[in-house]
């Protein structure tokens, strides 16, 4: 039994408010710039050599935008007119930019966590609807992690709805408005979908399934623990649920990615994004899963887990870590060779404005865990996978940085005090509620009919 | 220098062999040898093997893979004959890399794989044609055989032998 020391409460809440209070700091900094604010930067960044060639880089992404009303790329005569006559435009667009990064900075950090447990979840139900032998010992982590599933979730929706049109540009009326000069024909084309009391339905319909699961998923867990000798019903629910949780699960995981991650760049859409959200969470998941287990242990709290549990996890992060890889670059590179414009910029605004993020991701995310734990001695070693826990968790928030910064902050972007705020927040919060929800419950599921075959388990 | 007499002790149990390898292994003598139809679990570990290298010998091969894919697609498409198909970037290795990732992939696989396979049959003197080294036709059926070497203890050696519940004892010349 775990029983929540007041050192890990503190760190939580020392963790909470050193997080709101950076993140509040880059909030009210951030909001209180206004439209001269912004010429008079632009002005000085014009000014100083240095930051020539980054101003280069933002005419020319605005004019990439612009490109499709004007169509005056080629001829330079038109191109330094447009540029003359975007300048408030320009202004505007960049102060609009500065005014975003608080927003989305909570929002990928609230997305990271919740993704955390939601992984857990998925990895949790497959355990179960596959009947693995060697993951019963871990299941009270398990279903700690995932306690973090509901409120996390909700979080994400508040802050989405809260943010409004600073992440989503979809939820401006004005974007589908014929009369208005914002009017955007494809946003409109896609209102029947991308509409804010569609999002919030769907929203709470997938976190409803997602919760009613988990919620019985444990229920049955504790229930088997007190059944008598040789009464597998509460098992036998548990796997039924698991398998349709599964079902239900793929689908809505994939509309999720499109509702609370695609939709941030509307013009864009990418047949495997779901997949692709899915394998990043797999991994943070199992990774968090490997760090928590490993920190119970070494606390003496989990004797029987061995090294070949640890193994076991270490090798799903290697895997999962391959498999995000795979979809990564599959979505990339199908892109790139067939270069149509309208598919293209997606990567083009982050090759160009994001460049050491998204490719520094891939080395952080692929060749450190492939080229760490290849080794199957190494897998064994509880340093060696925190450390490289560590660094796939790190890769995995710049994963979804870099999947909704580009849209809402574009080359304004920075981690700085908003972003690192908002990490240590949730992060905060997460590390409570989840040691919050193991503490609950003895560490072992011993009413597991697996659980003899965990225990002994061996690689 | 191997000893012209052995002993071969055979079981017709996997467990039991274990537990005689475990006892031999205790009594100090030398295992020359374990013949068994079907891969006995832990069996390595209690004859004190080493572990095996092949896993080193695949990481490697896929490294000089890798470098093959790579060096032989920077020549052909980069150095030799960079022409513009279909609006490519053929400028740089780097530039044009998405495209040659495939097959980057599916060599270093190929040849971590093969050499890997080939290595092995290397290793443990595999080929067509080569002559069956089975003391016993019965091994790869449903007995288990081991082979001691006798250096002027064959009483000690049956008599441990026959404790360990062995089936069968034989000694066996093999100096031909």
């Amino acid at each position: 039994m775990y029983t929540l020391s007041n050192r890990l409460k503190l760190v939580s809440l020392i963790l909470i408010i050193v997080g709101a209070g950076l993140w509040g700091t880059g909030y009210y900094s951030s909001h209180h710039v206004t439209l001269d604010n912004v010429k008079t930067m632009l002005a000085e960044e014009a000014s100083h050599g240095s930051h020539g060639d980054s101003h280069a880089t933002i005419t020319d992404t605005h004019e990439v935008e612009a490109h499709v009303n004007t169509d005056a790329h080629g001829e330079e005569a038109s191109h330094a007119e447009a540029d003359a006559h975007h300048g408030d435009e320009h202004a505007e667009h960049v102060m609009h930019q500065i005014h975003n990064r608080p927003y989305s900075a909570l929002y990928v950090a609230a997305f990271f966590f919740m993704m955390i447990a939601l992984g857990a979840l998925a990895f949790y139900a497959i355990q179960f609807a596959a009947q693995a032998g060697w993951s019963p010992l871990l299941f009270r982590v398990m279903e700690g992690i995932t306690y973090y599933v509901l409120p996390g979730a909700l979080i994400v929706v508040a802050i989405a709805v809260w943010a409004g049109d600073h992440i989503f540009i979809w939820m401006d009326p004005e974007m589908v408005n014929p009369e208005s000069d914002k009017f955007d024909k494809l946003v409109a084309g896609k209102s029947a979908w991308l509409n804010t009391t569609g999002f919030v339905i769907r929203a709470l319909v997938f976190i409803g399934g997602w919760s009613l699961y988990r919620f019985f998923a444990r229920k049955f867990s504790l229930a088997q623990d007190q059944a008598p000798e040789g009464d597998r019903s509460n098992f036998k629910k548990s796997f039924r649920i698991a398998a349709a949780f599964l079902v239900f699960f793929i689908y809505t995981e994939s509309m999720m990615s499109w509702d609370w991650i695609m939709s941030v760049d509307p013009h864009w859409f990418s047949t495997l994004f779901g997949w692709y959200v899915f394998a990043g969470m797999m991994v943070c998941a199992v990774t968090v899963m490997a760090m928590i287990t490993i920190y119970l242990k070494s606390k003496g709290l989990l004797q029987q887990v061995n090294d070949s549990h640890i193994h076991d996890l270490a090798k799903f992060m290697f895997g999962f870590s391959i498999f995000w890889t795979y979809l990564w670059f599959s979505q990339f590179m199908l892109i790139w060779y067939s270069n149509i414009p309208e598919e293209v910029t997606y990567f083009v605004t982050r090759i160009e404005d994001y460049n050491l993020p998204f490719f520094g991701m891939i080395a952080m995310n692929f060749l450190f865990p492939l080229l760490l734990l290849m080794n199957s001695d190494y897998k064994r070693i509880p340093w060696f996978v925190i450390m490289a826990g560590v660094v796939i968790l790190a890769g995995h928030y710049i994963d979804i940085f870099n999947m909704i910064m580009p849209a809402t902050v574009g080359d304004r972007w920075f981690i700085g005090m908003p972003e690192i705020g908002a990490i240590l927040l949730f992060a905060g919060l997460f590390m409570f509620i989840v040691f919050y929800a193991i503490s609950k419950q003895p560490l072992i599921a011993k009413g597991n009919p697996f659980i003899k075959e965990s225990e002994h388990f061996h690689y | 220098m191997e000893a012209s007499k052995v002993i071969h002790a055979i079981y017709n149990d996997d467990d039991v062999l274990m537990n005689a390898v475990k006892k031999v292994k205790a009594a100090k003598h030398q295992i020359e040898e374990i013949y068994t139809p079907f891969p006995v679990h832990g069996l390595d570990k209690a004859m004190g093997l080493a572990p095996t290298r092949l896993a080193i010998c695949a990481f490697l091969y896929g490294c000089v893979g890798l470098t093959v894919a790579v060096l032989m697609m920077n020549f052909i498409m980069i150095e030799d004959w960079p022409q513009d198909i279909g609006g490519k970037p053929s400028f740089s290795y780097l530039e044009n890399m998405p495209a040659f990732v495939p097959i980057m992939f599916e060599l270093t696989v190929f040849f971590a794989a093969h050499l890997m396979v080939i290595t092995f049959y290397l290793r443990s003197k595999m080929w067509p044609f080569k002559k069956a080294e089975n003391p016993d036709p019965r091994t790869t059926d449903d007995h288990f055989l081991m082979e001691l070497p006798i250096h002027n203890n064959e009483v000690e050696l049956q008599s441990l032998l026959s404790q360990t519940g062995a089936v069968e004892i034989n000694v066996v010349d093999k100096a031909h």
